[in-house]
């Protein structure tokens, strides 16, 4: 491994954070809030206990698996933001079909081809009619959103609890890691479905022309690859991943086990999974670590909110912040270069 | 249907056509410059909440809709600054511009007006409509200037040497930078243009059409307008047009999903995901001879 290759990177990603940290205690500030305060319980709540650990960890499993949806795309030349609307297919897809055979690799399974399944229409637009990928997903996301909302309200609602629907019979649930906490399998499915993909994306076949493909499309061709192939198994990968955050959330979630109303429970993390992506740099394996860190912020919003009284919303604009900056070319070089004139 | 239901279906149509042409619009501008942005949703919330705390201030809706403007303009700038001047990634910026808007709307609203989610805007700073009727319909001065508006532009970009200027920079930037045209100032200036439209469009929303800043104002118009912008080819006017269409779907949907008739017949949801399908197909019917400026979304090094 290239250990020099990979500094750079993730000391532009440090500074992303640092500068979303720092432009968010600004805005605190200004919103007339403690932002000392609100930082000590954002790092007390998702660090300083066991339980908030495994909280941490519980939050950082579906974000890894749509920042996988995101980079499968990234690497492959598209801006595939759809993971929102598999997410929420690959919910619903789990919890119907374990009320019909109530077992944990139906569900998952379920997750995972519904959530493929709903990324296809965006591939076959963009290979056959160049519809750009950005609004296609987007349109999807919005139908999907609808779509779902209605299964869950008017045919697989619980009877017993107007406010969620069915629930994911007790034998087809992820087992724990940790009693007590929201930890379940689901973490070790995401982070093994990263690793997979590192090894499909930079040890296989496919992978390598799914990379070939999205740097350079017409030498792609020339080599015998095909991008318009490439195009479509991004989404179907993505999709994979995708579905199966959302069969994750459902199944491996105490105590409802079932999608709340207005889809609360399953929104947001294919959003969320475009940040991760891009502090990860699009790559699997720094996506586990990112991952976990905006399974952090996550998860110390609520202790945030809670003591400090700030909105929980607070960490979307600290997130957005990052994403603005990482998009700042050569950061790194920038900074260093700035430091260096400060001193002379 | 009769004649009360035509009217109120048209006035509607033409209300939400305002802030879907005014996105399409700037988008054509910026890039025919050859700047994308796809972060028209969150300039829009950023502008809704804004427009709406400046409009309060004040006490009159017009100088929200000039504060939208100003913090379209704004966000437009960092956009400009990252894209044309340090030569970044076009679409990455935008995607952090929507997630800033959607988070930051959402704690605005609680930060500031202590309440979750959503904030009715008082009738005292409400643009006042041109014309209204006994039902509740009514016209907003803002679709007499979004036509305008898409007239102007069209006019601008197509019949002047300025426009002409911006156009050379999205097809060719190295013909026009060897002509003298400074690449960077012309694709700087067409970004501030076009989110500085955005944030009326966002400002409309909250002080102007809805009356309420909600934490999902936006409801996916900033992506309509960029689709409807491709649909267009462009093109202010058929942008102008294409809004119409958009806006006449967003509003049948509403009325379906308020006629108790149709609505115990089809699920709501379902009348709901109307704009988003018909946007889908639109673009997807038309895509084929859609055709962008060439250096679209490409930036600029000087040799």
């Amino acid at each position: 491994m290239n250990v020099k290759g990979y500094w750079k990177p993730l000391a532009e990603s440090i500074l992303a954070i640092l500068i979303g940290a720092v432009i968010g205690a600004i805005v605190l500030w200004l919103s007339g809030y403690s932002a000392s305060s609100a930082y000590y319980w954002l790092i007390v709540g998702s660090l300083g206990s066991l339980d908030g650990i495994a909280e941490t960890l519980a939050k950082s499993a579906p974000i890894m698996l749509t920042a996988i949806t995101f980079a499968l795309g990234a690497r492959t030349g598209l801006f595939n933001i759809g993971a929102e609307g598999s997410v929420y297919f690959g919910a619903i897809a789990a919890i119907i079909t374990t009320q019909y055979i109530p077992n944990p690799l139906i569900g998952l399974l379920a997750g995972l081809i519904v959530g493929a399944l709903w990324l296809l229409p965006a591939a076959i637009l963009k290979v056959y009619r160049g519809v750009h990928e950005v609004i296609s997903t987007i349109m999807l996301n919005w139908i999907a959103l609808y779509l779902v909302s209605w299964l869950a309200v008017s045919v697989y609602y619980n009877p017993r609890d107007p406010n969620s629907t069915l629930s994911i019979p007790p034998s087809a649930r992820l087992p724990l890691l940790m009693e007590g906490t929201s930890l379940s399998l689901a973490f070790i499915i995401a982070v093994f479905t990263a690793i997979i993909v590192y090894v499909i994306m930079w040890h296989m076949k496919l992978g390598y022309e799914l990379r070939v493909s999205g740097q350079n499309p017409r030498a792609a061709e020339y080599g015998g690859i095909s991008p318009k192939k490439a195009t479509i198994w991004s989404f179907l990968l993505g999709g994979m991943t995708a579905g199966l955050a959302g069969a994750g959330i459902v199944m491996g979630t105490p105590p409802s086990y079932a999608i709340t109303q207005g889809l609360a429970n399953i929104q947001n993390y294919g959003f969320d999974g475009i940040g991760v992506a891009l502090v990860g740099r699009n790559h699997p394996l720094g996506i586990i670590f990112s991952g976990i860190l905006f399974g952090a912020l996550s998860a110390g919003a609520t202790a945030m909110q809670q003591h400090a009284h700030v909105p929980l919303e607070m960490i979307k604009v600290i997130e957005g912040i990052i994403i603005i900056a990482v998009a700042v070319p050569g950061l790194y070089d920038l900074t260093t270069r700035w430091f260096r004139r400060e001193r002379a | 249907m009769n004649e009360t239901m035509i009217i109120s279906l048209v006035l509607g149509s033409l209300s939400a056509m305002v802030p879907i042409a005014l996105v399409s619009i700037g988008a054509t501008i910026s890039e025919r410059a050859g700047v994308v942005n796809i972060g028209y949703e969150g300039i829009l919330m950023f502008s809704a909440f804004f427009g709406t705390m400046i409009a309060e201030w004040a006490g009159n809706g017009w100088v929200g809709l000039l504060g939208g403007a100003l913090v379209g303009l704004l966000l437009g700038a960092l956009h400009g600054f990252l894209t044309v001047y340090l030569k970044g990634d076009h679409v990455i910026p935008g995607i952090g511009l929507n997630l800033l808007g959607y988070g930051s709307v959402a704690f605005g609203i609680m930060a500031y007006w202590g309440t979750a989610g959503q904030h009715q805007v008082p009738d005292t700073v409400k643009v006042e409509p041109l014309w209204r009727d006994a039902f509740g319909n009514s016209l907003s001065p803002m679709v007499v200037i979004t036509i305008a508006i898409a007239i102007v532009s069209w006019w601008v970009l197509f019949k002047t040497p300025f426009g002409l200027r911006i156009r050379s920079v999205g097809e060719n930037p190295e013909a026009a930078d060897a002509l003298g045209i400074n690449v960077e100032l012309y694709r700087f200036t067409a970004v501030l243009i076009a989110s500085a439209l955005a944030g009326v469009g966002g400002a409309y929303l909250s002080v102007d059409w809805l009356g309420t800043v909600t934490k999902s104002i936006a409801a996916g118009r900033g992506f309509i307008g960029l689709a409807n912008m491709v649909f267009s080819n462009w093109n202010p006017l058929v942008a102008l047009g294409g809004a119409f269409l958009f806006g006449f779907f967003d509003n049948l949907s509403f009325y379906i999903q308020n006629n108790p008739w149709l609505a115990g017949t089809i699920p709501w949801q379902f009348i709901a995901t109307l704009p988003y399908v018909v946007t889908l197909l639109v673009v997807a019917g038309i895509i084929g001879k859609a055709k962008p400026p060439k250096a679209d979304g490409k930036p600029y090094k000087r040799e």
